[in-house]
C-alpha cells in the first residue's frame, strides 16, 4: 500500500512549492487581479450612473431649447407685427404731411398767381390808356390838322354848349 | 468545410500513431509478458527520473538530483542517472526492486541491512510540482500586472479566460459559501483552485513536462487539506470554538465523558481528511483508468491479430473518451476542492444566533 503512505520527501517538496505559490499569488497576484476586476466593476456602474443622468439632462436641455425658441418665435412675431405697426403709422404720417405741404404750396402759388394777374393787369390797363391818349393826340393831331377843320369843331363845341344852355 | 476536414484528417493521423507502435510490439513475441498491475502501479508511483521514452533496450529520460541524507554517512546529493533505471547501486544506494521499499531508494550498510535513508530527492513527482508552481506563478502574475497597468481595458484570449476562471470561481463559489468576509480568503483559495487546476491539466499530458500523477499522490493532497485545516481552523470566531468544545446539547452528553466534543472534534478532522481522500482517490483512478485502457493493447498483443487490431481500436476510441471525461474531472476536482474548503472556511465563520439577530435589529432601527 505505497499508494496510501506520504512519502517525507514528496510533502517537503509540496509544502515548499506550495507554501511559495501561496505566498506569492495570494499576497501579489489575485489580490491584484481582484482589485483591478472591483475597480473596473465600480468604472462600469458609474459610467452607466452618469449616462444615465446625461441622457436626462440632455432631455432637459432639449425641452428648455424648445421653450426658447418658442419664445423667440413668438417675441419675433410680436416685433415684426409693431414693426408693420409702425411703419404704417410713420407712413400715414409722412404722407398727411406731403398733403399739408402740398396744400400750403398751392396755396401759396395761387397767391402769387394772382398778385402777378393783378399787376399784369394793372400794366396792362396803364398801357392801355398811354396807348389810347396816344391814339386820340393822333387823331386829334389829324383831324384838326387845318384851320378850317379847328373852327368847325369850336362851332360845334359851341352850338353844343348853347343847346346844353337853352 | 476545409477546416473541418483538416481537423478529420489530424485526428486520425494522430489515432493512427497511437496505433502504430503496437504493431512493432505484437511481432516481438520473445519478449516477456507485461505484467499489467506492476506496469499501472509504478506508473502511478514516483520516481527519481522523469522518464520519456523506454522499450527495454533503450532508455531515454531526465535526471533527477537526488538528496539522502543518511544516518551513518550524512548528506548525499548526486544525479539519478548514476542507478542506470534501477540496475546499480551507487555508495551503498540503490533503487529497492523488491519488499518493503520497492521502488525506493534504500541503504545496505556494511552488515548487510536494509534500511530508508531520509530521502529529499526531487522525484518526478517534485519537478512536476515546481514546475506548476512556477508555471502558475508565472501566468497570474503576468495576468495581474496586465489587469494593474491597464484595469480598464476588456481582456480577450488567454488573460480573458484566466479572468473568467477567476471571477466564476470568485463571485460563485467564494462568495457565497463563505459571505460577509470572503475578501480574506478568496487569494487563498483561488490559489488551490489553479494550483489544482494545473496539477490536475498537467497530469494529463502524457509526455514532458506533464505526466506525473501529482494530485493522484497522498502526500500532495495531505499538503492541501492540512493547509485549509489550518486556515479552517485557525481563523474561526468564538461561537465556532464554542460550537466544538461546548455546543448546545444536554449537560450529561458534554460533562463527565465529553461525548460531544469528540465527536467535533472527530468531525473537524475528517472534513479535510475527505478533501485529501477524495482529490488523490479521484486522480489516481482516472490515470489508473487511462493506463488500463492503454494496457488493453498490450495484453491482447498476444491473442492474434484481429482480436489485438480491434482491441488497439477499442483501447484508442476509450482512452480518448476517458481523456476527455478526465479534462472535465480536473476542473471539477479542483472546483469541488475550492468549493468544500470554502463552505469548510465558511462554517467557522458563523456568528452566534443571538448576536446575528441584535445586528439586524441594529441595522433595523438605522
Amino acid at each position: 500500500m505505497s499508494l496510501l503512505t506520504p512519502e517525507p520527501g514528496l510533502l517537503f517538496w509540496m509544502l515548499i512549492s506550495f507554501g511559495i505559490t501561496v505566498f506569492v499569488l495570494a499576497k501579489f497576484g489575485f489580490p491584484a487581479i481582484l482589485k483591478s476586476v472591483e475597480k473596473r466593476k465600480n468604472y462600469i456602474e458609474e459610467s452607466l450612473l452618469a449616462a444615465r443622468k446625461a441622457h436626462e439632462e440632455l432631455a432637459g436641455i432639449k425641452e428648455t431649447g424648445e421653450a426658447i425658441l418658442a419664445q423667440a418665435r413668438k417675441e419675433q412675431a410680436d416685433i415684426l407685427k409693431e414693426a408693420a405697426l409702425k411703419r404704417e403709422m410713420m407712413m400715414e404720417k409722412a404722407r398727411e404731411e406731403a398733403r399739408l405741404e402740398s396744400e400750403k404750396l398751392v396755396a401759396s402759388a395761387r397767391r402769387q398767381i394772382g398778385a402777378e394777374k393783378e399787376e399784369a393787369l394793372r400794366s396792362i390797363r396803364n398801357e392801355a390808356a398811354t396807348l389810347s391818349l396816344t391814339l386820340a393826340e393822333r387823331i386829334l393831331r389829324e383831324k384838326l390838322g387845318t384851320e378850317q377843320e379847328q373852327k368847325k369843331m369850336i362851332d360845334r363845341l359851341f352850338n353844343e354848349m348853347d343847346i346844353s344852355k337853352s | 468545410m476545409m477546416k473541418r476536414a483538416l481537423y478529420i484528417s489530424g485526428l486520425s493521423l494522430i489515432l493512427f500513431l497511437m496505433v502504430s507502435p503496437v504493431w512493432s510490439a505484437t511481432q516481438d513475441d520473445t519478449k516477456e509478458e507485461l505484467n499489467a498491475k506492476e506496469f499501472i502501479t509504478e506508473h502511478l508511483a514516483d520516481s527519481y527520473e522523469w522518464q520519456i521514452v523506454s522499450d527495454g533496450t533503450k532508455h531515454i529520460a531526465i535526471p533527477l538530483p537526488v538528496i539522502l541524507h543518511s544516518k551513518s554517512t550524512g548528506w548525499h546529493i548526486f544525479p539519478s542517472s548514476h542507478f542506470h533505471h534501477g540496475a546499480n547501486s551507487y555508495k551503498g544506494f540503490k533503487i529497492a526492486s523488491e519488499g518493503e521499499y520497492k521502488g525506493k531508494i534504500v541503504e545496505t550498510d556494511v552488515k548487510g541491512n536494509i534500511s530508508r535513508p531520509l530521502d529529499l530527492s526531487l522525484t518526478k513527482n517534485a519537478a512536476s510540482l515546481l514546475f506548476a508552481s512556477l508555471l502558475i506563478i508565472l501566468i497570474i502574475m503576468g495576468v495581474a500586472r496586465s489587469m494593474k497597468r491597464d484595469p480598464m481595458k476588456p481582456r480577450k484570449g488567454f488573460t480573458g479566460l484566466i479572468e473568467m476562471l477567476v471571477l466564476s470561481i470568485n463571485d460563485e463559489v467564494i462568495k457565497p459559501s463563505i459571505g460577509k468576509d470572503y475578501q480574506r480568503y478568496a487569494p487563498y483559495l483561488l490559489t488551490v483552485f489553479f494550483f489544482i487546476f494545473t496539477n490536475n491539466l498537467l497530469g494529463l499530458i502524457p509526455v514532458f513536462p506533464g505526466g506525473a500523477n501529482v494530485t493522484g499522490n497522498i502526500a500532495v493532497t495531505l499538503i492541501l487539506a492540512v493547509a485549509t485545516f489550518l486556515i479552517v481552523n485557525l481563523t474561526g470566531t468564538k461561537e465556532y470554538y464554542k460550537e466544538i468544545l461546548w455546543p448546545d446539547v444536554p449537560t450529561w452528553l458534554k460533562v463527565p465523558i465529553p461525548l460531544m466534543p469528540i465527536v467535533e472534534i472527530v468531525g473537524t478532522l475528517t472534513k479535510p481528511f475527505a478533501l485529501m481522500i477524495r482529490l488523490f482517490a479521484n486522480m489516481m483512478a482516472g490515470h489508473s483508468i487511462v493506463l488500463g485502457l492503454t494496457m488493453l493493447i498490450f495484453i491482447t498483443a498476444s491473442m492474434g491479430m484481429a482480436i489485438n487490431t480491434s482491441m488497439t481500436v477499442l483501447s484508442v476510441i476509450f482512452t480518448v473518451f476517458i481523456d476527455l471525461v478526465e479534462l472535465f474531472i480536473a476542473y471539477i476536482q479542483a472546483y469541488v476542492f475550492t468549493l468544500l474548503s470554502a463552505v469548510f472556511i465558511g462554517l467557522a465563520r458563523i456568528e452566534s444566533y443571538f448576536e446575528k439577530k441584535k445586528a439586524v435589529e441594529t441595522e433595523k432601527v438605522a
